[in-house]
């Protein structure tokens, strides 16, 4: 089989653009996704990551820039001559073909005769033992999900593609495939490549995640790394959020940097720190955003600013409330329904104070005032952690 | 709590609507009935009486009237007078059927797939040559073919045909009609099957190592089936019952077995024969595609 037959290498994007017409879908990307890794491109719909993952597929011609598999520049290869297969959103599962033929159908069109040991094998790794003869149609949603990946994964690819695979099952469901991937990935040990918009889904499974906005990458690492020390602010509000206060760095003082935001001075370990001087985002995740009734109670070395409770949500496991600042922003807050604390009632004054070993300071565009995202929806990544 | 939580499940179920069997069961008859009376009064009644007349004796006449004597003799001698013509019918109407399916599939793929915005105009151009008559289109290819025409004095130049070659009142302008008139009855359901081929199903067969081709003949084709099926059935049939391609584009070396039921019901007023080789003509097509149905596999067909 190819993918054993040659030695997989790491997987390299260079200066990968794709235009189409005046619109530049994937601006100069550069980009090396380690061998066996299992990586995932996170960003918001229209932001390329899904042309990426097409130019990898070959189902979408680099405007300019190399694909690089190993030492082999596979950029201009037809789809069907690259050692890389593709999970697709929408399954695309071949409906005249039942189960077994949808899986076998990469073997058999490289010649290989004998396929039923290796699709009974990998019916089995996606617990799809016995399906073999029913059609795609007769499966549900995730069984759908699972026999694709079966397809996909039964020819060996140096490089495994998912796009957004997950997007069209019930939370229930993906969080179990969630789990399911990674075991699977962990068990295969090939290069997984995921598209995603749920930054949930990226950070659960994925070694290494980069976030795509605009056509670029603004940031790539560990997903806990880029969580706690965000590079931009759409990284600070597109995984995760953050409270982001318009400040002006100036300049460091032994291990500090030194910050002013709305009259009032605080500090950011310079590890913490993009810059050192001019305008600044002063930054604080919700969860580390501790807030008091009684200003004598904030912990020694904190920093603090005062506000008004003017919203609670009860989510279960946290409160998260919105805190009115004197200069009009609001803050959001977490507080962990641990059962030490009591609830606060929507008008008290409160001192929302952090230690500043969990701010971090990041470059802001002269003029761009505060950014606090408002409430979601769904609980975000760290209200549960 | 949990008797709380149940509150809404209950409340939120819509009552079953009440049930009114009387009426309900009898809809479906009441919407079959008219379909069902006009086929009975212009379908069954004509060909039971058909059937009979296949089985008159022979030596009547419309003057002297039809004696029914179960002549099934008939059939054997329609089928003996008149083979070389039956063999033609089908064998016209399949060389047809090849030209069209070569012309007729690309042009319901591309309509389907590729065409765009010009979709809905390419089908009016598909469908448009049937606001004419039959008769009219068949005699235009008269024109077309004709001795004196450009066609003709091309293919003499190109030396394809010979100095005195002709298309007119030969087998293949016979043909031609035939693939021309039957054309768009091929090309529209071909092209509502082509219309639903999702493109994606074809870009994970491209992912999975199947070259344009394979994946042509593993995933488009198979897809296709249905109109395929359909296409060709609606193709074949009236084709090989046809007579006025042969009538009009043709000589009496090239007359179908329509042109022989038509002159047998109309010019030498011979009924029983005609309608032998009506009843012939229909088993000898039900029985291709009863076949052919079997052999298709409608298995593959979704």
């Amino acid at each position: 089989m190819k993918g054993q037959q040659t030695p997989a290498g790491d997987l390299r994007l260079v200066d990968l653009t794709k235009r189409f017409g005046v619109f530049t879908a994937v601006d100069d990307l550069t980009l090396t996704i380690p061998q066996g890794s299992f990586f995932a491109l996170l960003g918001a719909s229209g932001c390329g990551k899904t042309t990426t993952l097409r130019m990898i597929a070959g189902l979408e011609q680099p405007t300019s820039g190399q694909v690089l598999l190993g030492e082999q520049d596979i950029a201009g290869l037809r789809p069907y001559k690259r050692p890389v297969n593709t999970v697709f959103q929408s399954y695309a599962l071949f409906p005249h073909l039942d189960i077994h033929e949808n899986v076998a159908f990469g073997l058999r069109r490289r010649g290989i005769r004998k396929v039923s040991d290796q699709v009974e094998q990998m019916l089995a790794l996606v617990q799809l033992e016995g399906y073999g003869r029913r059609r795609p149609a007769q499966l549900s949603g995730g069984q759908q999900q699972r026999v694709a990946l079966a397809r996909a994964l039964i020819n060996h690819p140096q490089v495994l593609l998912l796009d957004e695979p997950l997007g069209a099952l019930d939370l229930k469901l993906r969080r179990q495939m969630q789990i399911e991937l990674k075991r699977i990935q962990t068990e295969v040990g090939i290069t997984f490549v995921h598209v995603t918009h749920d930054q949930e889904e990226a950070m659960t499974m994925a070694d290494t995640v980069a976030v795509m906005n605009a056509g670029r990458i603004e940031q790539l690492g560990a997903p806990a790394d880029i969580y706690e020390y965000p590079a931009t602010a759409f990284v600070a509000n597109f995984l995760g959020q953050s409270n982001l206060l318009a400040a002006e760095a100036g300049g460091r003082a032994a291990d500090d940097v030194l910050v002013t935001a709305h009259g009032s001075r605080f500090s950011v370990p310079a590890g913490r720190a993009r810059l050192t001087d001019g305008p600044a985002f002063l930054g604080v995740r919700p969860e580390k955003l501790h807030l008091v009734d009684d200003p004598d109670r904030v912990p020694a070395g904190h920093q603090h600013v005062g506000g008004v409770v003017s919203d609670a949500s009860y989510v279960g496991v946290s409160t998260q409330y919105l805190v009115r600042t004197a200069w009009g922003s609001e803050l959001t807050a977490f507080a962990a329904n641990s059962g030490l604390g009591g609830q606060l009632a929507v008008g008290t004054a409160v001192t929302a104070h952090w230690d500043p070993r969990h701010a971090f300071l990041l470059p802001r565009a002269a003029g761009e005032d505060d950014q606090t995202a408002p409430l979601l929806d769904e609980p975000p990544v760290g209200a549960s952690a | 709590m949990s008797a709380l939580a149940h509150v809404p499940t209950s409340a939120g179920k819509p009552a079953p609507p009440p049930v009114r069997r009387g009426r309900s069961r009898l809809l479906p008859y009441l919407l079959l009935l008219p379909g069902a009376v006009w086929l009975l009064v212009f379908f069954a009644v004509p060909l039971v009486q058909l059937a009979s007349a296949s089985l008159y004796d022979p030596a009547g006449s419309l003057s002297t009237g039809y004696a029914m004597t179960w002549a099934f003799g008939n059939y054997p001698d329609a089928l003996q007078a008149y083979w070389p013509q039956f063999s033609r019918s089908f064998l016209y109407s399949a060389i047809a059927l090849v030209l069209a399916l070569l012309m007729g599939y690309p042009l319901a793929y591309a309509i389907a797939q590729k065409a765009g915005r010009w979709k809905n105009l390419l089908l009016v151009a598909v469908v448009a040559p049937m606001f004419t008559s039959f008769l009219v289109r068949t005699l235009a290819w008269k024109t077309i073919l004709s001795d004196n025409g450009a066609l003709v004095g091309l293919l003499r130049d190109v030396h394809l045909l010979g100095p005195d070659g002709r298309l007119l009142a030969t087998p293949i302008a016979v043909v031609l009609g035939l693939t021309y008139n039957f054309l768009p009855f091929l090309v529209l359901p071909l092209y509502a099957s082509l219309e639903r081929l999702d493109p994606r199903l074809l870009e994970a067969a491209s992912d999975l190592y199947a070259s344009p081709l394979r994946a042509f003949a593993k995933v488009t084709l198979p897809l296709s089936m249905p109109g395929l099926i359909a296409g060709t059935l609606l193709f074949f049939i009236p084709a090989t019952g046809d007579y006025i391609n042969a009538e009009l584009l043709g000589t009496p070396n090239e007359y179908m077995i329509g042109n022989v039921i038509d002159s047998a019901f109309l010019v030498r007023l011979d009924y029983p024969q005609g309608a032998a080789l009506s009843f012939l003509l229909m088993a000898a097509i039900l029985a291709i595609v009863f076949v052919y149905l079997r052999r298709a596999g409608t298995e593959e067909v979704l």
